[in-house]
């Protein structure tokens, strides 16, 4: 493994853990008080500045160590995380993930925001109130200041804190009783309790080596503890049993004894306590008062002292043997992951060990998960697919030689399909994804552009569990941060609007995902003034879109806002109302299969309403024939088939022909002849019409020589080895193996409007 | 029919040579993922004439061209004695018509001599070199040019 591919699973954690930094902040942000939340997000940013400090990432590094300090001071309730602190903090966490991303994929982020962060979070962390924004931040931040103070101010005045919540340690001689002398050669000590636990080992940290570097820091003494070693023939091989109690004397201050555990320190149990010259060791470790941030206190920290010194490994297990089984058992419960009833039942009556069990417990409850490469799981998907080709093609030739009907190949053939089927959905799901991630993506591009606007929005989601496969979930975020982009900009008011009519100042924007009949549902809601009609029918006659007269219903002028080239807002500000907004979200809406509607009621805000399929790897298409060739149309683009009567078919024009279906008229279109495989158009009453509805509202029959059924296809690129074919989206393989094509029913839609199909595409001007 | 790449002496190289009509062509072993028979291939809509329609190769979308079309000769008729051959050329896999294969060659870079000098489209897009094998004449193909892809993307 080279270090490159080190780097890249570094920062694939980094993912992970914003992603768990910023839902811990927004669980805080919820009102969530839990101690557990504060620490998951501390180790989040904690961990990403360990390793982006192993490759040397000086940016990521430094930004996340003021971040850490901050939190550290949350941490150590010396900090409320009010609503106002939690702002800068999820800035924080918005401007680390953009150092993340510089820092894998190079470009540049901007400095002087992350600086006037460092300087907001340094601030908080000492308890100020963080100086005033510079001119060209947005208000929010002052508003953050202002309102923070007073909770600063409450917070014990520890001018100088360090990282970790403690003053440097700064000697006075004069508490030394006077004796100049013999205060200057004693140094600073430290008692230091340092207890690794299973996890330490196992991810490759090594006590020897620490203790060593320990060392190095001054005159030590170590002290093991065997206490807690069980019997030779109870002992877990991998399990920590040892701790050690040092003493150490070392004039490089406490930070220098903790740097020494810093990549350690979330596996094992760790007390520094400075204590001074000649104090002894008992009476520090009997004043509780005294002990820093509490690490995990584990249950038997108050054990009898252990025998001194180092023992050889067989000597330890030899006397471990002697010891009493109990106390094995209790340690055992208390450091080790195992099972929290085992260490409830050890520990019975032990506050710290209960704690622990049920720290234990909560680890054991997350099911267990694994890191999978993409490319495996569509190697997967792709043979799974080919095994459902194959397996149809089995039953084919199976029914094909088989006139008897029921043999007992064909009940085989039957439990294979259900078991393929089986296979096929389990596969699907391993790359079904919650959309989750997507949706705290919005919530950060929520809170940039209730900076940028100065509006006050509140992002309500519901559903982010919702799965979907991973290819859907990619394509969507683009689109969802245009619509939240709108919602916030064009749906909702100003405060000053809301408060006029009588709303609370705060906007609030919901994003739900369901799963309804085999698909998957986003709304997008906002509580703003919802679309204005007449300002958009203004806006529709302006463009020449409708006519002055057209008399349109609400639903229609609603969806004029998908019309490319539309806008409705006044100027057009940095966001959004370049006139490329909904149109693109609606295409790409669709170039994912899906549909796109609204719904708006005046001044109680809109919604948009995504349907969207739970996978783009496979499809429900009807089979049809045209000109002796198989293709499949999805059946999502289908609203009815019909076989057309010779009475209904009307000329029009020279070519055009027309189906009246129940008494409206219908542009008909020949497949076959669009896509070339006939020179001339067939009788339409001799095949059958799909009526389809396309992009832009408009319905069109296509005429098809025959239906063959409905199946669901795999779906095959035509581009990874061919070129894009108009009219044609894709390929699939059928059941006799052979290729079938996937119908573009918008190409050929419009390609029936006069539009051509770019027939002088590339392909044929080079034939 | 699988190739395997033997330890050839420096500059040398492997080559398959297949027949179309009475002329010799060949092509890059390293370029050549298998050889297989022929099955009828769906045809594609706006496809030019040399593109005979796609087949699915285990899964995946081959697109077939008849390379004597694509070469400026007569369209093939395909049978079930003509073969595909498979061929890679970067991202992209695609499979060519030709009427046989006849030989699989060991040559050095000396043995390709340029293209004469002619004006015909045929010699300048499609002709890598020339190679003179045992009085017979084999035409080294530029597979890069043979690929539709390179048209569309400059498109």
């Amino acid at each position: 493994m080279d270090m490159n591919e080190i780097k890249e699973i570094f920062f694939q954690e980094c993912e992970e853990q914003l992603a768990e930094l910023e839902s811990g902040l927004l669980r805080l942000n919820d009102g969530d008080r839990d101690p557990e939340t504060v620490n998951a997000v501390f180790r989040a940013v904690h961990s990403i500045k360990g390793g982006a400090g192993a490759f040397g990432l000086d940016d990521l590094v430094s930004f996340a160590h003021v971040f850490e300090t901050t939190l550290d001071c949350v941490r150590s309730n010396k900090l409320a995380p009010s609503q106002d602190v939690l702002k800068v903090m999820l800035k924080s966490a918005d401007v680390l993930a953009d150092l993340t991303n510089v820092a894998r994929d190079g470009g540049s982020f901007d400095q002087a925001r992350s600086t006037q962060l460092i300087r907001e979070l340094e601030a908080l962390a000492k308890g100020e109130a963080p100086p005033a924004a510079p001119a060209g931040e947005p208000a929010a931040p002052k508003a953050a200041a202002a309102k923070s103070a007073p909770v600063a101010a409450a917070a014990p005045a520890e001018p100088a804190a360090n990282e970790h919540g403690f003053m440097p340690v700064a000697f006075s001689f004069d508490d030394f009783g006077g004796d100049d002398v013999e205060a200057v050669s004693e140094l600073p000590a430290y008692e230091i309790a340092f207890k690794p636990k299973s996890d330490l080992y196992t991810k490759g940290n090594e006590a020897t080596l620490l203790l060593r570097d320990l060392s190095r820091l001054g005159e030590m003494s170590i002290h093991c503890n065997m206490d807690s070693l069980p019997p030779l023939d109870q002992m877990e091989p991998e399990t920590a049993y040892f701790s050690w109690k040092i003493s150490l004397k070392t004039d490089k201050g406490e930070d220098a004894v903790r740097q020494v555990f810093e990549f350690a320190e979330w596996d094992c149990d760790l007390d520094v306590i400075a204590v001074d010259a000649g104090e002894s060791v008992d009476d520090a470790e009997s004043d509780q008062a005294m002990q820093p941030v509490p690490f995990d206190l584990s249950a038997l920290d108050d054990e009898p002292d252990a025998p001194l010194g180092v023992i050889e490994e067989e000597e330890q297990a030899a006397a471990a043997q002697e010891r009493d089984a109990t106390v094995a058992a209790a340690q055992m419960a208390s450091n080790v992951v195992q099972m929290a009833g085992n260490a409830a039942r050890a520990g019975a009556g032990d506050k710290a060990a209960a704690a622990a069990a049920q720290n234990t417990a909560q680890q054991a409850a997350a099911a267990p998960t694994i890191r999978v490469d993409l490319d495996r799981v569509d190697r997967l998907i792709n043979l799974v697919g080919e095994l459902v080709i194959n397996q149809a093609m089995l039953s084919q030739s199976v029914i094909e030689n088989d006139s008897n009907g029921v043999s007992s190949i064909n009940m085989g053939l039957e439990e294979l399909q259900q078991l393929t089927r089986e296979i096929q959905d389990s596969v699907m799901a391993i790359r079904a994804q919650p959309v989750k991630p997507v949706f705290q993506r919005m919530a950060r591009t929520v809170r940039e552009i209730a900076d940028i606007t100065g509006k006050s929005v509140r992002l309500v989601t519901e559903g982010e569990n919702t799965e979907v496969d991973k290819t859907v979930i990619d394509k969507l975020a683009e689109p969802l941060t245009h619509m939240i982009r709108n919602a916030v900009d064009h749906g909702l008011e100003t405060p000053e609007k809301r408060l006029a009519a009588g709303k609370s100042a705060e906007g609030t924007v919901k994003l739900t995902a369901k799963h309804r009949s085999g698909r998957i549902v986003i709304e997008l809601s906002d509580d703003g003034a919802g679309i204005n009609r007449e300002k958009v029918r203004q806006k529709a006659i302006d463009n020449d879109l409708i006519a002055a007269d057209a008399n349109l219903s609400d639903e229609e002028i609603d969806n004029m806002i998908f019309h490319a080239g539309f806008s409705t807002a006044d100027k057009v500000s940095d966001l959004s109302g370049r006139g490329v907004g909904m149109d693109v979200v609606k295409r790409s809406i669709q170039a994912l299969g899906g549909r796109i509607n609204i719904s708006s009621k005046p001044g109680h805000g809109s919604v948009f309403t995504m349907s969207l399929p739970l996978t783009l790897a496979v499809l429900d298409g009807m089979v049809v024939t045209v000109a002796g060739q198989t293709l499949v149309v999805p059946l999502t683009a289908i609203v009815e088939t019909l076989q057309p009567d010779a009475a209904a078919i009307h000329s029009f024009g020279a070519t055009q022909r027309l189906i009246s279906i129940r008494n409206s008229f219908c542009p008909l279109v020949d497949v076959g002849r669009i896509l070339n495989f006939r020179a001339t158009q067939a009788n339409p009453v001799e095949g059958v019409a799909l009526l389809v509805e396309s992009e832009g509202g408009g319905q069109r029959a296509l005429m098809v020589d025959a239906i063959q059924g409905q199946r669901q296809v795999v779906i095959k690129s035509l581009e990874a080895n061919y070129t894009h074919v108009p009219g044609i989206a894709a390929a699939t393989i059928l059941g006799d193996g052979r290729v079938a094509l996937i119908l573009d029913v918008d190409a050929v839609v419009s390609a029936s409007r006069g539009q051509s199909l770019h027939l002088e595409a590339s392909l044929a001007a080079a034939g | 029919m699988t190739v395997h790449a033997k330890n050839l002496p420096n500059g040398a190289r492997e080559l398959i040579a297949f027949r179309i009509g009475n002329q010799e062509f060949c092509v890059n072993v390293m370029s050549v993922r298998e050889i297989r028979g022929w099955t009828p291939a769906t045809p594609m809509p706006h496809a030019p004439q040399y593109v005979l329609g796609v087949i699915n190769l285990r899964g995946a979308v081959l697109p077939i061209i008849d390379l004597s079309a694509r070469l400026g000769m007569r369209a093939a008729e395909p049978t079930v004695r003509h073969v595909i051959i498979v061929t890679q050329v970067g991202e992209r896999v695609v499979g060519l018509l030709v009427e046989a294969v006849s030989d699989i060659l060991t040559i050095s870079d000396d043995d390709i001599q340029p293209t004469p000098d002619m004006t015909s489209e045929f010699e300048r897009t499609f002709a890598r070199g020339i190679l003179a094998i045992e009085g017979r004449m084999i035409c080294l193909i530029e597979l890069d040019a043979v690929f539709p892809h390179s048209e569309s993307e400059a498109a």
